[in-house]
């Protein structure tokens, strides 16, 4: 499957009044993978998603979905793409089942509806309006009404926000599962470690831009270093440990007995380090590595917190 | 579910199940509405009923059901096609509903023609309940079916247009406020159960303009007078349909 990208934003301008939600955005979403968009409220992400559903249309740029443009050839893409919305979609005095066995008829080749039901604990919504319903169970249903006409590609806008830790297990089960039946994905989460468990890319936007894009594992190494921590006695000699410790590492003491050592944290560094302790018979404790996170590449390139 | 489930296949149903369905599902939600149940089969039931036993209305000569009876019908339709439609569309637009299935393989054009079924299927769910209960009541109709029918479809362009505009215009709060407001305002005023030569000579010129002034004198002339085609009330409808949809097709926001 590695063809043209699904989704391809180039130079995305959206103004609404005299506000500029996205501010020449690029992006392009490689087939059959998940890709995330990841920033803070009001960073341009629904924006962005609302344009590639054909929702809105571009001030400036283009925007080509599975090569077709989202406003001029909607007739042709609804059909092979799914969409959930971040909120509401469904009529308030409708059950769960009948919108969902609704939006399966509107299609040629739905999946089996009950056990879709079945598969994302709606059972439970029984003879409940969507009205009545709780907010994981209406997210849940949107999910479902976005997958049950087999689309080729699925926009999901913050899919999680508002669940319950097994159910936002149970979302990024089936997103995983999407993905391995080979339909593409683009996701919007405020989550970092949703973006770092499902993408395989994920795109940083703040401002209506995109500020840094690769894959979780890339962004986390390209920004500062890792972190090694340690405890032992007070006190530590540490000149001769940063001596010993590849160029461009660090050593510190924050607190009496508490030792960071920053720099690139591999089984080498790891290895050097606790063989130093030996040396100065020194008990390193408590010895943890800890990742650089997206959060933390986040902050450092806004000097924001991700959270809204 | 199994490996597989979920590989790509996709596909927009055949126009026709995809009309017919979304005509169901549209129709359902109104009959499961309490508050539309109330609108457009209660009030019209409750008021033929009330005054047709009751003489608080002095409804010229005749038994009043005949007098009554045309207008209740016109009743039923701006109940169904304008009050009813405009809250349910209103709110429809309100959460997102228009929105999501915008971007569902239905046409919007598909969707609209689906709510105009849905709503004759219940004008005709009506039509015959009141027509019933008028009978039962001892009406006797007159005239052209026929005349009638076409009074009844000009009727319900008309106010669905105006129905659709309001809903695709305004907030949902300030359509649900004005279409019930406009319901009363109408149903004292156009005709329905005041007969309109009781009022001043001016306002008469004016509110027999009003789209359900000229159904429900329309109907009356061919249902109590036997009249063959009421044309100056056909044409009034007419021209509201024109403007109505024309308007709500130009300004009609689906978000």
């Amino acid at each position: 499957m590695e063809n043209e990208p699904v989704v391809q934003v180039k130079g995305l301008v959206k103004r609404y009044g005299t506000k500029t939600a996205v501010n020449g955005l690029d992006l392009v979403v490689a087939t059959g993978a998940v890709t995330a968009v990841l920033g803070p409220n009001g960073a341009g992400k629904t924006t962005t998603i609302e344009t590639c559903e054909g929702y809105r249309r571009p001030d400036a740029g283009t925007v080509r979905v599975l090569g077709l443009d989202p406003v001029a050839d909607a007739e042709r893409l609804r059909p092979r793409v799914g969409v959930m919305l971040q909120s509401g979609g469904v009529y308030s005095g409708a059950r769960a089942d009948e919108m969902l066995r609704h939006m399966a008829k509107l299609h040629a080749h739905p999946l089996d509806v009950d056990a879709l039901i079945e598969r994302l604990g709606l059972a439970d919504c029984g003879r409940t309006t969507y009205r009545r319903l709780s907010g994981g169970q209406q997210q849940r249903l949107s999910l479902a009404m976005a997958v049950v006409g087999r689309p080729e590609l699925v926009f999901l806008d913050e899919p999680t926000a508002g669940l319950d830790p097994q159910a936002r297990r149970s979302t990024w089960d089936l997103v995983r599962e999407l993905r391995a039946d080979g339909v593409s994905v683009v996701l919007t989460t405020h989550f970092m470690d949703e973006a770092e468990a499902l993408a395989d890319d994920v795109a940083i936007i703040d401002a209506g831009r995109v500020i840094a894009r690769g894959s979780p594992e890339q962004l986390c190494r390209g920004g500062a270093e890792n972190t090694l921590r340690f405890t032992g006695r007070p006190g530590l000699d540490l000149g001769s440990l940063v001596k010993a410790l590849p160029d461009g590492s660090g050593a510190a003491e924050p607190l009496p007995g508490t030792y960071r050592i920053t720099g690139s944290v591999d089984p080498q560094l790891l290895a050097t380090v606790t063989s130093w302790c030996a040396q100065h018979d020194v008990m390193p404790e408590g010895i943890s590595v800890e990742r650089h996170t997206l959060e933390d590449v986040f902050l450092e390139l806004t000097g924001k917190e991700l959270r809204a | 579910m199994s490996a597989g489930t979920y590989t790509p296949r996709p596909g927009a149903a055949p126009l026709p199940r995809m009309i017919a369905a979304q005509t169901a599902l549209e129709t359902r939600m109104l009959l499961r509405n309490g508050e539309q149940l109330l609108l457009t089969v209660i009030i019209p039931t409750l008021l033929l009923v009330l005054f047709s036993a009751v003489d608080i209305v002095d409804t010229g000569s005749g038994a009043s059901v005949d007098f009554l009876a045309p207008g209740i019908l016109a009743l039923a339709v701006m109940s169904t096609a304008f009050t009813g439609q405009a809250i349910a569309t209103g709110f429809e637009r309100r959460y997102g509903v228009l929105k999501r299935l915008a971007a569902s393989p239905l046409p919007r054009w598909a969707l609209m023609t689906a709510k105009t079924l849905s709503v004759l299927v219940t004008e005709v769910l009506q039509i015959v309940l009141l027509t019933a209960i008028a009978l039962a009541l001892g009406w006797s109709p007159e005239g052209n079916p026929l005349s009638v029918l076409l009074l009844l479809v000009l009727g319900t362009a008309a106010f669905s247009g105006l129905g659709l505009l309001m809903a695709g215009t305004l907030k949902a709060e300030a359509t649900l406020a004005a279409a019930n407001l406009v319901f009363l305002l109408l149903l004292v005023g156009g005709g329905v159960i005041v007969p309109l030569d009781k009022f001043p000579d001016a306002a008469q010129s004016v509110l027999g303009l009003l789209p359900v002034s000229a159904l429900s004198e329309g109907l009356r002339d061919v249902l109590q007078h036997g009249a063959s085609m009421p044309w100056a009330e056909a044409g009034i409808l007419a021209v509201w349909a024109v403007l109505g949809l024309g308007a709500a097709a130009k300004f009609f926001r689906w978000e």
